[in-house]
């Protein structure tokens, strides 16, 4: 079979696939979904009031924090992995929690790809803002929570570019959640993990198939995302 | 004794002096209006009042209580600072000026009431749902007004609030500041529009290089004025 063949194969395969409802593919795309959403979730969590306090004070070594977390916006999947896999080894320092080969080790090494991004890209819409914003909000006496809630809402659209790209990250890797999860069928195994192994066992029309399921399931996460986007620029 | 007190201010800012030992007194329920050319030091006296920035030497009394780091968040709620260049959030003409009452904690029904009362006064009261980034440079400056005169400040701070605005809204913005001042409000109105600091102020000082020329009654300032630079000002012979 040729390479044309085998794409068109693949499609075929995919829309198969997902009209049988295929109980393996369900379980690959939804721990998929799952480890990334919750990873993106997480990372937002932490890097979007640590991004904000970062960029809305000034302290000694800021821009060499800023460099350092731009930086490890763009640090390889299978570095996280590695340090993730040392750490959750039996002989590691969280080696007691046994959760090396577990969805939650992939959900953590993930996170650690996904915090950088939404941390980095929250200080950069901070730091876009009119510095008039915050002068305005001081001068009319608003107390410090409002103040970060008025400025966190007036950069939200990047806010959501932020959490866009971090899970645009997080779904689309490979090296971390396979060194941390293992792809072990029905447990670790993921769309991205899955294609790896199909493609290395010569199961190109399935590996394709679960390809387009993975650009199908990061495309709809990213339209719903994408669409609130609008939505808000779209008010102004 | 003065409701606001400068004291030989003086403002560096890098290495060019800005204010050079700046002293007025402003009386309560005193209009008056600070006019100068373009850099001479408005803008950043205003910042010094609103509490924004501090004198490197020289103080400031508000109703008696010396302005600081300290005593800033104390003073500032009763001042209110229209800025020359108005940054309004991305949200409704009304929620704008209702902000400044959830800042205080106001019950909703008493924010409904002041902030339609607000927008009455400078006449935005139909534009309350429209967004407020969709406005005119008029319209914004009007809601920049109404979201201080909602929280009734004692002290009323505007930094050239009219420049670049055609005459309706300008109209519009000296009428509630006349009203505003009727109610007993003290207002420093920066301006480099003579004419408008004419109509409107009981007593107009010219800043100049940062060194205040003169302050004087608005008839005599501009009738018969006690300085050289301040007569070269009024005639339009002072170029900048």
């Amino acid at each position: 079979m040729g390479g044309i063949e085998i794409f068109l194969d693949g499609i075929s395969k995919a829309f198969g696939l997902i009209l049988s409802s295929d109980p393996e593919v369900l379980g690959i795309t939804a721990l998929s979904l799952k480890v990334s959403v919750v990873a993106t979730m997480v990372g937002a969590a932490f890097g979007v009031p640590l991004g904000f306090l970062i960029a809305s004070r000034s302290f000694c070594g800021r821009s060499l924090l800023v460099a350092v977390i731009n930086t490890f916006m763009g640090v390889p999947p299978v570095v996280v992995g590695l340090v993730v896999y040392l750490i959750l080894s039996s002989s590691g320092p969280l080696g007691f929690l046994r959760i090396l080969y577990t969805p939650q080790a992939m959900i953590l090494a993930q996170t650690l790809l996904t915090f950088p991004v939404v941390c980095g890209l929250t200080i950069s819409s901070i730091l876009g803002l009119d510095p008039n914003l915050k002068e305005t909000l001081q001068s009319l006496s608003a107390p410090k929570l409002w103040e970060a809630a008025i400025l966190l809402r007036e950069s939200r659209i990047g806010l959501i570019a932020a959490v866009i790209a971090a899970f645009g990250a997080a779904i689309s890797e490979v090296g971390a959640i396979m060194m941390v999860g293992g792809n072990i069928l029905g447990y670790t195994r993921a769309l991205t993990t899955a294609i790896m192994l199909y493609t290395n066992t010569g199961e190109f029309a399935l590996a394709i198939a679960l390809g387009i399921i993975l650009l199908t399931v990061s495309f709809g996460i990213n339209l719903l995302l994408t669409v609130l986007q609008i939505k808000y620029r779209k008010r102004r | 004794m003065a409701f606001v007190e400068l004291r030989s201010i003086r403002k560096r800012h890098s290495d060019k002096e800005i204010l050079k030992g700046v002293s007025l007194e402003i009386q309560q329920g005193e209009l008056i209006s600070i006019v100068g050319p373009s850099g001479s030091g408005k803008t950043t006296l205003l910042r010094l009042i609103d509490g924004l920035d501090f004198p490197d030497s020289g103080e400031i009394l508000i109703g008696g209580t010396r302005l600081t780091k300290e005593t800033a968040p104390a003073i500032r709620p009763n001042v209110g600072m229209v800025f020359q260049n108005t940054v309004l959030f991305d949200a409704s003409v009304y929620e704008n000026v209702a902000y400044s009452l959830r800042f205080r904690g106001l019950p909703n029904d008493l924010i409904r009431q002041k902030v339609e009362a607000a927008l009455s006064l400078v006449v935005l009261k139909d534009l309350a749902k429209r967004s407020a980034l969709t406005l005119s440079g008029g319209e914004a400056q009007r809601v920049a007004l109404a979201r201080v005169l909602v929280y009734d400040p004692d002290l009323i701070l505007l930094d050239e609030p009219t420049a670049n605005l055609d005459p309706a809204n300008t109209l519009i913005i000296e009428g509630a500041l006349r009203n505003a001042n009727l109610q007993g409000k003290t207002i420093v109105l920066v301006t480099h529009n003579i004419f408008q600091a004419r109509r409107l102020a009981k007593r107009v000082g010219l800043l100049l290089e940062g060194e205040m020329v003169e302050v004087q009654e608005t008839e005599r300032f501009f009738n018969s004025p006690m300085d050289q630079r301040t007569r070269r000002f009024i005639s339009g012979d002072l170029v900048y």
